[in-house]
């Protein structure tokens, strides 16, 4: 089974900006695979090389064996492509999108109903109102739709979760399992750490570098350092506190509770917990409670971004 | 956290036309509180806030912000509070130092005032350096930062901040809600929307919002403990639930 | 107070810093002014005069001599008689003609009225008349010189003006509106689709695809030619019906010369949009590309013929020139394409080179 896309070495610069610098990354057939970072991660100038949208400056991508700068024409017609913003047609109806679409690609809405029924049942009720007026949820349904309404052999999402509501965002992800089940590569992007769980390898960027490259569970596991999740009254002075507190690696607020890090290795996680609550005690703050907790991919990203207790210094 | 209330609404309503956007909705903020405004996109956050900051005019039902009616004290209030939108903040083609001196002239505050608090908040961010940079030039997580401290520059004592963490990486955010609580901590009170449901967490009592009323409201614990769950994001799932037949 | 210094001093940085603005705001007066100067003018230079001299003698050797040492009139063609003079006002190889009575010095000397007809070309705007009076004033000198050899002996002109005979101003300036209008209107349709979807992300979702440079191009030129013909459907009955202009040629040559001209405004707007990605910059590329071009140099309002020399080889640039030429004559002279093929020739070839680069420049790619 051939890998469904690789890159090598592949950059892009917009002035003196590097959007994208010498990232590698190969994706297997049939695999989820999840592009997770901020803005100005190079995303979307990632995707948009591989569906032939932009010029790389340096490298190579070859997506299902073609080559992205010279084969465009013939990979073309094979990827189905969602862009970061809505492109549809919203003074078109949802049903005239999907058959323009299908048209563009030679073929029809009737001949491609089967593949894109799960989806299309959704909009079904709505299919003469203008793409427009559709919520934000819908519009990325639509959007999906059209993506795959010609068959395309591979999938690539550039955000395509982004704004919208966690019903609507749980439900689109319920989809893409389903089409991956039936053996359809996907590459998505996004923002939301949570969701890369649901990828089965993903890469985590920043600033047009790839921090890391695994399973979920490999990036979590990875974590260098036992992680613990401070409770107190008060998160903020909590947080100054231990700001000043000598053995702490890195504090940060995380939800309702803080997360900490200890420099010190091999100390029991029992006497690193005790330690930290009486420091705080002895400050005055109450409330106080600390215990271990496992990394998730967010613990993991900010550990390769560099901690935070530090980069606050940082100048821009 | 005193017991002055900063931020009041009774049966606050708006509609236009034969949209009803926010429908009814009452609460109050205690000063000093970070009070989090969550709803999905159209839910109606956005107008609510601009009627409490007075750029809309309610259709009907009550409000007080900073001690000021809504119908009759919109440039009190306007004076009294500062506001931050993620759409527009500072202007790109002004440098830093431009931006701040454009804002205090605004508000109205002295030279000598601009200079040196312009100063001090350059200094606490770590900014002194692009001072005269082209805001343009600056990364978007420093321009967020930016923007919410020059909110603040005329010292008000309500701030509202309009879905300021988009896009941007976890430790960006981190920052900025830490500048949310040394805030806090000084005493303003701060009215935050976001669709981040995890940042919901970092509040002391929340709001969602769900076609335009009030679905639930209380700290996230209490949230999380009525709706069984230990995510903020399943809250809003079972909130809306009732709603998943897609109204568009 | 100090609120308001504050916002004026905003404003003087987004002005000083957005430099494009700056130079357009700037220059475009002083290119306007250099236009707008040059090609107004009033004064008569190289009309082309044909002479028709039945019997050529010293009076009218002489009178010939005096038109052809002016600056004013260039003569093409010496005729013996008047047979051929309505091919050449159809075809413009004269705009004016200058007609001697037959034995004019012979009527003269016996002290009759000796007639000189002269004729302008009606379709041409502003100098039909105005060049009538330079031949008036050549006719004038000589024949006050004669005056004080012979007394009583006139030298007695008429007037004709070929094509108009009411001289109806709006005859001529309409043939020449709808040029103006049909092409501002159909360069800006398309300047504004193509960048429309650009910018609203719809291009990146297309581009994607397999549709080519070219089907995307037709696809969107097709649609906009049909409102372009029901448009100038409209536009021609209004000339008729509310400005009474005639239309002594063929209604459906007007018809497929307009589609043409239509073609080939719409593939400049295409050509323009293919460059830009803003809407903005695309519709004010689309209006300064045609609008002042087609005012001031397509013949419209100020002569071809009064320019300078560089400005004339310019005005075969602007398809509105070739366009409102082919209008008059069909309109006003009724010509066909007999005598019209050069121009349509022109325009044919102008759509297809404009087409061609707009498809040529179409970025496949978003940069």
């Amino acid at each position: 089974m051939t890998d469904a896309v690789v890159v090598e070495g592949l950059t892009k610069r917009f002035g003196s900006t590097t959007a994208v610098h010498e990232v590698s990354l190969v994706v297997r057939t049939g695999e989820l695979f999840g592009c997770i970072g901020a803005d100005g991660a190079g995303k979307t100038s990632l995707f948009r090389m591989l569906a032939t949208l932009l010029l790389p400056d340096a490298g190579t991508a070859r997506v299902l064996g073609l080559d992205v700068a010279r084969d465009l024409w013939a990979l073309r017609p094979r990827l189905g492509y969602m862009p970061g913003r809505f492109s549809l047609y919203p003074d078109l109806s949802v049903e005239e999108n999907l058959r323009f679409f299908a048209s563009v690609f030679g073929t029809s809405l009737e001949r491609e109903y089967d593949q894109i029924a799960p989806i299309y049942v959704q909009l079904e009720p709505f299919r003469q109102r203008r793409a427009g007026a559709l919520s934000g949820g819908m519009k990325q349904k639509l959007a999906l739709c059209c993506a795959l309404v010609h068959r395309p052999d591979i999938l690539l999402l550039d955000e395509p979760t982004t704004g919208v509501d966690a019903v609507s965002r749980r439900e689109f992800w319920e989809l893409l399992a389903r089409f991956k089940a039936s053996g359809l590569t996907i590459i998505v992007s996004t923002p939301y750490m949570d969701e890369a769980t649901r990828c089965d390898r993903i890469a985590l960027m920043q600033q047009g570098r790839i921090l890391a490259l695994d399973t979920p569970d490999a990036i979590t596991r990875a974590f260098a350092r036992t992680l613990f999740a401070v409770r107190a009254n008060d998160r903020y002075r909590t947080l100054l506190a231990l700001r000043e507190y000598p053995h702490t690696h890195t504090i940060y607020p995380f939800g309702e509770v803080l997360h900490y890090t200890d420099r010190r290795t091999g100390l029991p996680a029992g006497s690193v917990a005790e330690g930290v609550t009486a420091f705080l005690a002895g400050r005055g703050l109450t409330g106080v409670s600390a215990g271990t907790i496992p990394a998730t991919i967010e613990d993991s990203f900010i550990a390769y971004l560099g901690g935070g207790a530090e980069s606050w210094h940082a100048s821009p | 956290m005193t017991d002055q209330i900063a931020i009041e609404a009774r049966e606050l309503t708006r509609t236009f036309a034969s949209f009803t956007a926010v429908d009814r909705i009452s609460l109050e903020v205690r000063a000093g509180e970070i009070f989090g405004f969550l709803g999905a996109n159209g839910a109606g956050k956005t107008t609510a806030m601009r009627m409490f900051i007075g750029l809309l005019a309610p259709s009907s039902g009550t409000a007080r912000v900073a001690g000021h009616d809504v119908y009759s004290g919109s440039e009190a209030i306007k004076r009294s509070i500062g506001y931050m939108s993620q759409r527009f903040s500072l202007y790109e083609d002004l440098t830093v130092r431009e931006n701040i001196r454009l804002y205090g002239g605004v508000y109205g505050l002295p030279d000598k005032e601009i200079r040196a608090r312009s100063e001090g908040m350059l200094a606490r961010l770590g900014m002194e350096q692009s001072a005269d940079t082209q805001v343009r030039a600056i990364p978007l997580g420093w321009r967020q930062k930016l923007s919410f401290s020059v909110a603040l520059l005329h010292r008000p004592q309500i701030v509202f901040l309009d879905e300021p963490t988009g896009g941007v990486d976890p430790i960006t955010r981190r920052q900025f809600w830490e500048l949310i609580y040394q805030t806090a901590a000084e005493g303003t009170t701060v009215l935050v929307t976001t669709h981040y449901m995890d940042e919901a967490e970092y509040c002391d009592r929340i709001s969602i919002m769900v076609a335009g009323r009030i679905g639930a409201m209380g700290t996230p614990a209490e949230l999380k403990r009525e709706f069984v769950t230990d995510s903020m994001d399943e809250v809003f799932v079972r909130l809306a639930r009732p709603s998943q037949v897609e109204a568009p | 107070m100090k609120a308001l210094l504050g916002l004026l001093s905003k404003e003087i940085y987004h002005i000083l810093r957005d430099r494009r603005t700056l130079a357009v705001v700037v220059l475009m007066p002083v290119v306007q002014v250099i236009l707008f100067g040059f090609a107004i003018r009033t004064d008569v230079k190289d009309v082309r005069l044909a002479i028709v001299d039945p019997s050529p003698d010293h009076v009218t050797l002489e009178i010939r001599h005096r038109l052809e040492a002016s600056e004013a009139f260039t003569t093409v063609a010496v005729l013996p008689t008047t047979a051929a003079l309505d091919g050449f006002f159809r075809r413009g190889a004269a705009q004016m003609a200058v007609v001697f009575e037959p034995r004019f010095a012979t009527r003269l000397d016996r002290g009759l009225p000796a007639r000189v007809q002269v004729i302008a070309d009606g379709t041409e705007p502003n100098t039909g008349s105005t060049r009538q009076n330079y031949v008036l004033a050549v006719l004038r000198d000589y024949d006050r010189e004669l005056g004080t050899a012979a007394a009583g002996v006139r030298i007695v002109p008429s007037m004709r003006m070929r094509f108009d005979p009411t001289a109806e101003s709006s005859h001529l300036f309409v043939p020449g509106l709808m040029a103006f209008v049909l092409t501002v209107i159909s360069a800006l349709m398309t300047a504004i689709s193509l960048t429309r979807e650009k910018e609203t992300g719809t291009m990146e979702a297309l581009l994607v695809s397999p549709l080519r440079p070219w089907q995307i191009i037709v696809g969107k030129v097709l649609p906009y030619l049909a409102i372009g013909f029901v448009s100038m459907v409209l536009v021609i009955l209004e000339a008729r019906l509310v400005f009474d202009v005639p239309l002594r040629g063929s209604l459906p040559l007007l018809l497929f010369e307009g589609m043409l001209f239509i073609l080939v405004s719409l593939s400049l707007g295409m050509l323009i949009s293919s460059r830009t990605s803003s809407q903005r910059v695309a519709m004010m590329g689309a209006m300064i590309g045609t609008m002042l071009p087609t005012m001031l140099l397509s013949g419209f309002i100020f002569p071809i013929e009064s320019m300078p020399e560089i400005l004339r080889w310019v005005s075969n640039v602007i398809p509105a020139k070739w366009f409102v030429t082919i209008a008059r004559s069909i309109m006003l002279k009724g010509v066909g394409l007999d005598y019209l093929w050069p121009q349509t020739l022109v325009l044919c070839g102008m759509a297809c080179v404009l087409l061609g680069l707009s498809t040529r420049s179409f970025h496949i790619r978003l940069e």
